[in-house]
């Protein structure tokens, strides 16, 4: 049967299963609306702006594991879209953004919301395609889901002119594309982790760090009993947060700039470090000079060959899925002979216990004025550690990261490559979305929330019961911070001092809004407003204009350089 | 350290400019880059010169292999191999000048292209270093105009880059 290119786009969308699809519509993409309006298995969700479809889109993937997909008309449609491609590329999240375009006859000619998609947004997607020809379309949207999701994710853009989606062909969805220019590995070398067990069976200051890739290749599992059977110290990543249970003895906090003594003074001084799914980037290990340590050897898991040895000089290099060679080096170790030295582990863990005993993430529980780690520690207990956190990004975002105890992967979802302002609300939809049982939160701060706040209709539009916790200190705290600490506290800017009453907003877009201004009230504040299953609650909270995040490593310096307090 | 690689990349539009795209946003060099369908019309064959440390060298190719239009790749430099560029230069070429350009061509075992009564078109191929000689060997004064086309190369032997 023939069918047009927006009923293929449609048709493949259905046999992808794909159950949400985030976006705004407009004249590019009039066909393709035409036909989701025509059935009802997938279903749209109408945002405000199209930034907000793409981390609606992310945070749907984030939470579920599936693939995220967008739809976006033609040139400021695409251009809207772009932070949040650029945000998914950054933390490797698979999806697919469709972007309408112009008809193909009028490509190239400056035609009204004309853009060059494929070149704009090239550097940030894992590839992207313009379909010229209606015979490819069908095959094209199969190979970007494919290269979304296997490998290293990413987002893939699919840009189909106008015309393209009116004009008729056959119909064919082909279950499985093979490109011989793209065979991502899976299996690690089998000789690589035997090397590798050796390595850690002969450590006496042994260090596993873990990032965003456990999270992304689901395994967490696998990692946690990995660690048990070694007994050896763990930390993550913020990517990696929830890839091993942050309620665990063994595990050390999140390291590097904002990272826990304990664990950015393990990475430093240990002697044998595993790094899994994770990239030695500069917000993590800081000067990667200041780092090196000839001393110490490095194995490093990755499924991208291009992350390891890029700022970090690896010994034993392990290419392949997280999953499936932490199930290898699990096997390894079961059957082999391979035993860690006891002794040297038991005094590497007196040393850790004294870092730790430096309690780095001390603050004054006594104020008189809203602490914001308070506000997030009662988060954390009221939710019992098993809400969707997400976040905005800023000082908010290193506190719900510092002090919400993340014991499963998945529950926490920030832009933690690309430091996207404005991500948390539409991303706490797409989770919602995806999980419509769970409790999603989203920790923000008054600058962050105001760059993608139209989102509230959206929420409301779709009966979205999200919890914001706007931990408002009237400044972009991390600005504030760096200024304080590095430009002689002149606040350059970075005071707002023409906030809107955030109660009466979210009233306005029918929401509930509370504020919050003494200590004592936070917590019974909270509880009424997670009582509230049905309602989005905007809780305002009036927190500590001066309060800073420690510990912090300067930029370009080392890990054991930080600053406490 | 200077580095020829090549690449071997599907024929597709938008595929030169990923990897034009990939070195400028990486803060790579590119000393020249060549490319051209191969036998094989589904394959583009590209020939990229650049410099760089071993580590940056690295993470080029490891990079140029994530693109998902390139099919295969290797750094020939790792390796024996032949390097050849064309060059044509313009120049004067008028009384007593005309015979020494001509035996200068023959030195450098180029061809004469196109004649006139005021000028030669020289065709030359070689090392990107015998070309540099070659224009360094003439009267500066004489060149109206050189254009090259960076250089492509090959394994020697049975060193093969095929899909």
């Amino acid at each position: 049967m023939q069918l047009s290119g927006a009923e293929i786009v449609v048709r493949c969308l259905q046999e992808e299963g794909v159950e949400h699809v985030f976006g705004y519509p407009g004249g590019a993409v009039l066909f393709i609306y035409d036909e989701l309006f025509k059935q009802d298995k997938v279903k749209h969700i109408l945002v405000r702006h199209e930034q907000g479809a793409v981390h609606a889109a992310d945070g749907y993937s984030r939470s579920t594991h599936k693939v995220g997909v967008a739809l976006v008309t033609s040139g400021p449609g695409v251009t809207n879209a772009v932070t949040g491609i650029a945000t998914a590329y950054m933390d490797s999240i698979p999806m697919v953004i469709i972007t309408g375009q112009v008809p193909t006859h009028a490509i190239g000619e400056d035609a009204f919301q004309e853009c060059d998609t494929v070149g704009i947004t090239r550097p940030c997607v894992k590839h992207n395609f313009l379909v010229r020809d209606i015979k490819d379309l069908a095959t094209t949207i199969k190979k970007a889901f494919y290269i979304a999701a296997t490998g290293r994710p990413g987002p893939v853009v699919v840009d189909i002119p106008k015309d393209v989606t009116a004009t008729k062909t056959e119909f064919h969805y082909p279950e499985r594309v093979s490109m011989r220019s793209y065979n991502p590995v899976t299996k690690g070398h089998p000789g690589q982790i035997k090397k590798a067990i050796q390595m850690l069976a002969g450590a006496k200051r042994p260090m596993i760090y873990t990032g965003g890739g456990v999270i992304l290749s689901d395994a967490s599992a696998e990692l946690t009993q990995f660690v048990r059977l070694l007994g050896f110290p763990c930390t993550n990543t913020l990517m990696g947060l929830g890839g091993y249970p942050a309620t665990d003895r063994q595990f050390l906090g999140m390291l590097g700039m904002h990272g826990t003594y304990e664990a950015n003074l393990a990475m430093q001084n240990c002697d044998v470090l595993l790094a899994i799914g994770a990239r030695f980037d500069d917000r993590v290990i800081g000067n990667p000079k200041h780092f090196f340590d000839p001393k110490r050897t490095i194995i490093h898991i990755d499924v991208d060959p291009s992350s390891i040895s890029k700022r970090v000089k690896v010994d034993v290099p392990i290419v392949g899925n997280v999953r499936d060679v932490l199930k290898e080096f699990i096997k390894q170790l079961e059957s082999g002979k391979s035993s860690v030295d006891t002794a040297a582990l038991k005094s590497w863990w007196t040393q850790i216990e004294e870092w730790r005993g430096r309690d780095c993430l001390k603050y004054d529980r006594a104020s008189a004025i809203i602490k914001p780690q308070h506000v997030v520690q009662k988060l954390y207990e009221i939710t019992k550690g098993d809400a969707i956190i997400t976040s905005d990004v800023g000082q908010h975002q290193m506190w719900a990261a510092q002090f919400y105890k993340f014991v499963k992967p998945r529950r926490w979802i920030n832009s933690g490559g690309l430091g996207t302002m404005g991500f948390g609300l539409p991303a706490a939809m797409g989770a919602q979305l995806g999980n419509p049982k769970s409790t999603v939160a989203c920790v923000t701060g008054e600058a962050s929330i105001q760059m993608c706040i139209q989102e509230l209709s959206t929420c409301k539009q779709y009966h979205l019961p999200i919890k914001l916790i706007n931990l408002n200190n009237r400044y972009m705290g991390m600005v504030r911070q760096w200024q304080e600490f590095f430009h002689g506290n002149r606040y350059a800017e970075s005071y707002m001092d023409a906030l809107p009453d955030f109660v009466k907003l979210a009233e306005s877009y029918g929401h509930v809004g509370m504020r919050i201004e003494k200590p004592a009230d936070v917590e019974p504040a909270l509880k009424e407003a997670f009582a509230r299953k049905k309602d989005l609650v905007f809780m305002d909270f009036i927190t500590d204009q001066t309060e800073n995040v420690y510990p912090m490593v300067p930029g370009g310096k080392g890990l054991s350089e930080m600053i406490l307090v | 350290m200077r580095h020829i690689i090549s690449v071997l990349l599907e024929n597709e539009a938008g595929a030169l400019s990923r990897v034009a795209g990939l070195f400028s946003a990486r803060g790579y060099n590119i000393e020249s880059l060549t490319v051209a369908p191969t036998e094989d019309e589904t394959l583009s064959r590209m020939t990229i010169v650049t410099i760089g440390s071993d580590d940056v060298i690295e993470q080029i190719t490891k990079q140029l292999n994530k693109l998902i239009e390139v099919v295969k790749l290797v750094d020939l430099s790792d390796g024996d191999h032949i390097e050849r560029e064309l060059m044509l230069v313009k120049v004067r070429a008028v009384g007593k000048d005309r015979e020494e350009m001509k035996r200068m061509v023959d030195i450098f075992r180029g061809r004469i292209i196109d004649v006139t009564d005021r000028d030669y078109t020289i065709e030359l191929t070689g090392t990107g270093s015998k070309l540099d000689a070659f224009l360094k060997a003439i009267d500066r004064a004489a060149i109206l105009e050189t254009v090259r086309s960076g250089a492509s190369g090959i394994g020697r032997g049975d060193r093969v880059l095929k899909v």
